[in-house]
Order: C-alpha cells, then structure tokens, then sequence
C-alpha cells in the first residue's frame, strides 16, 4: 500500500498531499502522523494540500483530527494551499474546519508555525 | 406505416451537380452571401458539402430526426456553419435562408423528373418541404444557442474588466465594486479576488463598496462566503465603504457581519491592514 | 431529456477516487467553471463513499441532462442494495448535528447540488439522484 511521506525538517514535520487519496490512505496518514510526531518529538505539523483538487467531509475530518491529535501531543497543526474553489466548496458545505490553521503557502505556513509553537496558547486565525 | 419509397433520395443524386449550381445562383442573387462578409468561394464550398451531406444522409430516409444518427453529420455541419456565421455577424434569418434557398433548386428538378405523376411529384414536394423546412428551423435553434454562448462570455469578460483587484502594498489587495452587484457577478468577482490572493501570496484583501447602491440578501450572502472562504485559506478581508442606508439594510435583513472586520472608509481600512501586517507609516525628517 | 448515460462500479475506495475522476472529467467537458466542477465532484465524493461504506457498494450512473433545449447539467445517481434509510429525514437532519457520516454526505451532496432525489426503504437500498446545472 502507498502512503503519503512525511518529511522530518528542523523541528517539524512536512506532509505534501500530491495525489487524490481514499479513504483509507487518509486513515493511514493520520496514523503515521500521529506515531511520527511522538517518535521525532516535532513541534509542528505543515499540511501542504495545494495540489487538492478537492476536500470532502470525510477529508475535513481527517485534517480535523491530525490537528487535535497533534494538540495532545504538543505539536502545532497548519494546513497550507488551499485552493480558492476547495475553500468556496466547502463554505458551502457549512464546513469550517474548526481549530485548523491555515496560511496561503508554506512560506507564509513557516511563519505561523513559528509564532505558533513560540506561543501555542493563543487562538488560531480561523475559528 | 406503409409507403412507397420515397423519389427524393434518387432525384437528388442524379441530379446533384444541377442542384448545386441553381442554389448558388440563387444564393448569389438573393444577396445571402452578404458582399464583404462572406467570400463566394467559402459559400461555393459551404453549399457543396451540405448538399453531398444531404443527399447520403436521405438515401436512408427523408425525415429529418434531430436525434438519429442519420442525421448526426449534417448536424455537425449546421452547427459549424451556425456558429462561425453568428460570429461573423449574420442574422438567424439569413443563416435559415442558406437552407430554405435550395427548395427553389430542389423543385424544379423533382418537377422535371417527375411531371408526368402528378401524386408522385405532390408527395415528393411535400417530403422535400418538410425535409428542408426541419433543417432550416434546426439551424435557427442553433444560431440561438451559439449567439447565447457569445453573449455569456461577453458578460463575463465584461464583468472581470469593470471590477478590477489592485494591490494596495505587499499583502494587501482591494477590490473596489462599483455599480449594482447581481448574484452573477458578485460570484465572478469573488472567485477571481480568491485566486488573486493566492496569486500575489496576499493576505489581506479590502472589499470597498462605496460605489455600490444597494445590497440584498444574495449579494451580502455571497460577500460573506467569499469572507469565509479567503479565511479558510489563511486569508482575511476588511470590508469598507459601508453606507448608512446599506448598514441600515443589513441590519434589517438580519445578516451577522461579527465574523469579518467593517471600516467606514478604504482609507481606515487599509490603515488597518497594514496595522495587521505589522506595518506603520512614518515620516520621513530632514532632509 | 438525457444522454450518454454511463455506469461505473463503486465498490471500493478505489473506486470512489474513480468515481471523482470521472465527474471531473464529465463536468469538464461540460464546460463548467473550476468552483461548479469542484462542487459536483465534492458531492459525487460524499455519495460514493455513503454507497461503499452503508450500502455495501452500489452504481454511480453519469449522464448529461438538458432542461427545454438550453440548459445542460451532469446528472448523477448513485443506486445501491444496502439495508436503506428507515427514516430519511431523520438521516438529514442527524448528519448536520451528530456528525454521522451519513448523514453528513447526504447534506453536503445536498448543498452541493441543484437538484437532490434521495429513494430509500429498509431491505431495499438506496437511490440517491443530484443534478447541477451549468
């Protein structure tokens, strides 16, 4: 089975959605993630989907779910690239994606993870 | 139902080079080639290829179905010819003519071959007429539909030149509307502020409708996705250039603008951009 | 009036990455606009999962509509032979607030679509029918 790699950068983790996942490829990034995490001590996750065509609410849950998952484990969640059709899609969907950060690209993604892990308590950008 | 096999399909083969040339002629004369629009050659070649496309597709039958796959080549051909003529500036009436002129041709050789029965040629008329009448009507459904989709792209690129999106400084973008926002164009206009904000990597767009009279319920909904969605992205937007008459509105309306920051002028809401950029303004001394 | 129906497996994960394909594709050649293409692929996402996961796989059947000659849409039904909804309504209104997957994926292709038709008995599977429209 393939699975999507996760790259170890400094103190963070980097993941690239390049390809149209299953459900069960989600499941097993989410996994892998979480062990990754613990395993690395990494105080970050960066979620790079600017190559998603698409995210559906099985998706936004996923993506829910890494960023408490991380929380517990005291590592930081942003999402970064989302595409302005994926993002209309799911406004109209009523999805929020609640307590997920995001950032236009990953430099500005950087920047956030940095004044995120330096104050971890404050509220994210996006309720 | 029973018929005697139809004389159309034979008269026109035999006949096919005579029947060009009356058409044309005809064509010529009525002025359908409109001088200057389009070339004799092109209607030559135009008039031709219909007429070979007409005489294969009724040698299995002469009654026009727009679904049949009899007819699918000689539909193809109508569309092209409907749509680069709408484009060239032609009426629907003029395309139909193209059509409806070969009666004239296609009569007078049906009654020359078939003079001597009368009930032959009256039924062989009939199902000529009623053949090209199909044919030509059907081009006129298609020049409609071809003009509609000029008219849609018109619109659009109307719509994306009268609201423009400036860059105000390094990560701040504004859109300035102006005029009367339909649901269409609200749409338009949102999704290309939300490609520009990844294009330019900005962060911060300022939506300024001190240009728009009136706000419904659609429009303000659409603004307030188009918020939602930019900060999705990991963007945000200021709105400004609310009037009174327009605050009063959405209050009435009962739209919660708490999730999306309101300035009064373009001016103060840049300067809160930039206050959110982390950006300042300071005067330059001596010199 | 419709054409060119077409009718695709979804029995699998794999099959419902397909099956997003090949709405893209339709929805594509249909010449709608990136955002409409994203919307019907969303929902035809949200519904081939609810075929594998509830209803023990099922179809996906594609088809261009046409509504009185002018406007063209992408038809979309999704058809399986589960143990269906036994209360449909409920099913709607529960995957907005308990986050049931189901009914979540029945809202949001819902939302997501001009026309939404859902048939469903207990013992006799599931139809779920949406169309949208250029």
């Amino acid at each position: 089975m393939d699975r999507v790699p996760i790259l170890k950068l400094e103190d963070y983790l980097m993941v690239s959605i390049q390809v149209d996942m299953h459900d069960q490829l989600a499941l097993t990034l989410q996994d892998d993630l979480t062990q990754k995490i613990v395993a690395t001590r990494a105080r970050a996750v960066l979620i790079d989907i600017s190559a998603l065509e698409m995210v559906d609410s099985f998706m936004g849950r996923m993506l829910g779910n890494i960023a408490a998952m991380s929380r517990i484990l005291d590592a930081q969640t942003v999402v970064v690239g989302m595409r302005p059709a994926v993002a209309i899609t799911l406004v109209e969907l009523g999805l929020s994606l609640p307590g997920i950060r995001t950032a236009l690209n990953v430099d500005a993604g950087l920047a956030l993870l940095r004044k995120a892990i330096a104050r971890p308590d404050e509220p994210s950008n996006v309720e | 139902m029973n018929r005697p096999a139809s004389r159309l399909p034979a008269i026109v083969e035999q006949h096919q080079k005579e029947i060009l040339a009356d058409w044309l002629s005809n064509q010529t004369s009525s002025g359908a080639s409109r001088s200057g629009r389009m070339q004799e050659s092109q209607l030559r070649d135009e008039s031709q290829r219909f007429l070979s496309l007409l005489t294969q597709a009724i040698q299995q039958g002469t009654e026009f179905d727009a679904r049949s796959p009899q007819w699918a080549e000689i539909r193809e051909f109508l569309t092209e010819i409907s749509r680069s003529r709408a484009t060239q500036g032609f009426t629907p009436s003029q395309v139909a003519t193209f059509v409806f002129s070969l009666k004239q041709a296609l009569f007078k050789r049906t009654t020359e071959s078939l003079k001597a029965d009368a009930t032959a040629l009256a039924s062989t008329l009939w199902e000529a007429t009623t053949l090209l009448d199909a044919l030509g009507l059907y081009t006129t459904e298609l020049y409609q539909q071809a003009r509609d989709l000029v008219i849609a792209r018109q619109q659009e690129e109307l719509i994306e030149l009268s609201t423009p999106v400036v860059q105000l400084w390094d990560g701040i973008l504004a859109l300035p509307l102006i005029g009367t926002l339909d649901s269409e164009r609200t749409q338009v206009v949102m999704e290309s502020l939300l490609e520009r904000l990844v294009a330019t990597g900005s962060s911060l767009a300022v939506i300024d409708i001190t240009g728009v009279p009136t706000v419904d319920t659609l429009v303000a909904q659409h603004l307030l996705k188009t918020v939602a969605a930019a900060q999705l992205m990991g963007a945000d937007c200021i709105i400004s250039g609310i009037r009174p008459q327009i605050a009063q509105t959405i209050v009435h309306l009962g739209i919660d603008l708490s999730s999306v920051a309101t300035k009064a002028s373009l001016a103060d809401a840049f300067g809160l951009a930039l206050k959110r950029r982390g950006l300042t303004v300071a005067r330059v001394t001596g010199g | 009036m419709s054409s060119e129906a077409e009718t695709f497996p979804v029995r699998s994960g794999e099959d419902v990455v397909k099956a997003r394909q090949i709405v893209r594709s339709r929805a594509m050649h249909l010449g709608f606009s990136l955002v409409e293409q994203t919307k019907i692929v969303t929902a035809a996402s949200e519904l081939a999962r609810n075929a594998v996961i509830y209803g023990g796989g099922g179809e996906m059947r594609v088809e261009r509509v046409h509504q009185s000659g002018r406007r063209a849409g992408l038809r979309l039904t999704f058809e399986d032979h589960g143990p269906g909804i036994a209360d449909i309504d409920l099913a709607l209104r529960d995957g907005f607030t308990t986050g049931n997957g189901l009914g979540l994926g029945l809202n949001g292709a819902r939302k997501l679509s001009h026309e939404f038709d859902i048939q469903s008995k207990p013992g006799q599977g599931t139809r779920v029918t949406i169309t949208r429209w250029k």
